[in-house]
């Protein structure tokens, strides 16, 4: 049989995943972390008196650091597998990527495991977050000026 | 290729599993199994390690033979350098011949096993093959912990041991042929369809083996596949209705009778070298005592993934070995 042919024949055997209802769970499921976001930024203003940028970094230190927890605690593959792009695009996806590499790995030891394996999934998040950021850096310095 | 052989039997077999296949509708045939995946090892590979080391010990046990009444031992896994047979073939001090064919291994074991009994260049011999959930999705997939969705054609490693006794004492079940199985790849490139990728080699080795025997597919009560899958399994009746003209009738895959595929997280079902012989070693070799099914031809499937090999874009090569098995 041709490869082609092959391939039309898996098609046809091949169950279509539920783009709609996974979509609508990652947008419903990825707005309110947003809203979890947007209220830690408030509340971190209100209660240390500090600026919107201030408060925004300690708002990621906090999912970064829940992300982390909860995943060593054994539970957050599940929240993620549930969420799917609703926990992985935000910041928790990173974290979560990042600490299930750690775990996986440190019974290799300190540097040949957690040194060399921590990023094996999240280095890729960060050499094309810092590429990117880059690019539209330069695409906003050409369209306005800075 | 297929050999026939005259005086060949699997005398005695042992299974070892994790939770997950416990759990499962064939949990009662199992030898043994372990509530957590670390089997009081310290780590998953030498959990893994253990899972052969300990369907040894319970085969040697059944037949009531030490480890130096056995002439050769022929073992793989899943794992780099089929490292959980080597250390487990490290204390056990049994002749080696270790071996490779991803999930066919098992079969692969028992033909290279049958080969020497028959010709008589040994008087008995072990097989032995493990996988184990954890040890195969850090090496070949992502980390465990690691929650990001998976397609529903994925299969799920299972986690196992099993071994088998061979010599040409008449007793238990009989190994009546086999047939070596051609490496076969219609281009998918796809890693999470699996039963996609294998089911071609398993439609060759079956049509191969109907060929070489003279025999029509009625002649077995049962053909059983390896690790396919739900969705494989259709696609392997379709696939040799129109390349050879064959109609599976009756037909089962071991990856989705270890595992409740429609209540346990497992996706399409199970896969992994241990699949096969776990599903055939227990229950199907039980069904066989009972005089329920007489002649199985049990087909182990297995996807020759190479991580570097799929990241460079090539497709994926599957092979197949069919074993027929006999009581009288």
């Amino acid at each position: 049989m041709e490869k082609n042919k092959y391939k039309n024949l898996v098609n046809k055997h091949t169950p279509k995943e539920n783009v709609i209802y996974n979509g609508l769970i990652a947008f419903t499921i990825g707005g309110l972390m947003g809203v979890l976001g947007q209220a830690l930024i408030d509340i971190y203003m209100y209660i240390f008196n500090i600026s919107t940028s201030d408060a925004a970094m300690l708002m990621i230190v906090t999912l970064v650091f829940l992300g982390c927890f909860f995943t060593c605690l054994g539970f957050f593959d599940k929240l993620v597998h549930f969420a799917r792009c609703g926990l992985i695009i935000p910041i928790t996806g990173f974290a979560h990527a990042m600490m299930s590499a750690t775990l996986e790995y440190r019974k290799e030891g300190l540097v040949t495991g957690i040194g060399a394996n921590m990023f094996k999934l999240a280095g890729s998040v960060i050499i094309f977050g810092v590429v990117s950021s880059y690019l539209f850096g330069l695409l906003r310095l050409i369209i306005m000026g800075g | 290729m297929t050999f026939k052989y005259n005086n060949v039997y699997i005398n005695e077999t042992s299974t070892i599993t994790g939770p997950y296949e416990s759990k499962g509708p064939l949990s009662k045939y199992f030898d043994k199994s372990y509530e957590d995946l670390y089997f009081n090892t310290k780590t998953w590979e030498l959990a893994e390690v253990k899972l052969i080391e300990e369907s040894v010990d319970i085969l040697l046990n059944k037949i009531g033979k030490t480890k130096f009444d056995v002439d050769v031992m022929v073992s793989g896994d899943l794992l780099n350098q089929i490292a959980a047979t080597n250390y487990a073939a490290s204390s056990l001090k049994i002749p080696l011949i270790g071996v490779y064919s991803a999930c066919a291994t098992s079969v692969l074991g028992l033909i290279i096993a049958s080969n020497m009994v028959e010709a008589k260049q040994v008087k008995n011999a072990i097989t032995s093959t493990s996988s184990h959930n954890n040890t195969a999705e850090k090496q070949f997939r992502y980390p465990v912990e690691y929650g990001g969705p998976k397609r529903k054609t994925t299969t799920f490693t299972s986690t196992g041991g099993a071994s088998a006794y061979l010599s040409s004492d008449k007793k238990g079940i009989r190994v009546e042929s086999a047939t070596l199985g051609t490496v076969v790849d219609l281009g998918v490139t796809d890693v999470y369809h699996m039963g996609a990728v294998m089911a071609p080699a398993a439609a060759k080795t079956i049509y191969d083996h109907l060929k070489d025997t003279k025999r029509e597919i009625g002649y077995y009560d049962l053909i059983l596949t390896g690790d396919l899958g739900i969705y494989g399994k259709d696609i392997l009746k379709d696939y040799i209705q129109t390349e050879y003209n064959l109609e599976l009738k009756n037909y089962d895959d071991c990856g989705t009778m270890i595992y409740d595929v429609t209540s346990q997280p497992v996706y399409a079902g199970a896969s992994g070298p241990a699949c096969a012989p776990l599903v055939t070693y227990s229950y199907v070799f039980e069904q066989m005592k009972k005089n329920n099914l007489k002649r199985v031809l049990l087909v182990a499937t297995g996807a020759l993934m190479n991580p570097t090999m799929i990241n460079n874009k090539s497709s994926i090569p599957s092979i197949a070995h069919a074993i027929s098995l006999e009581v009288e």
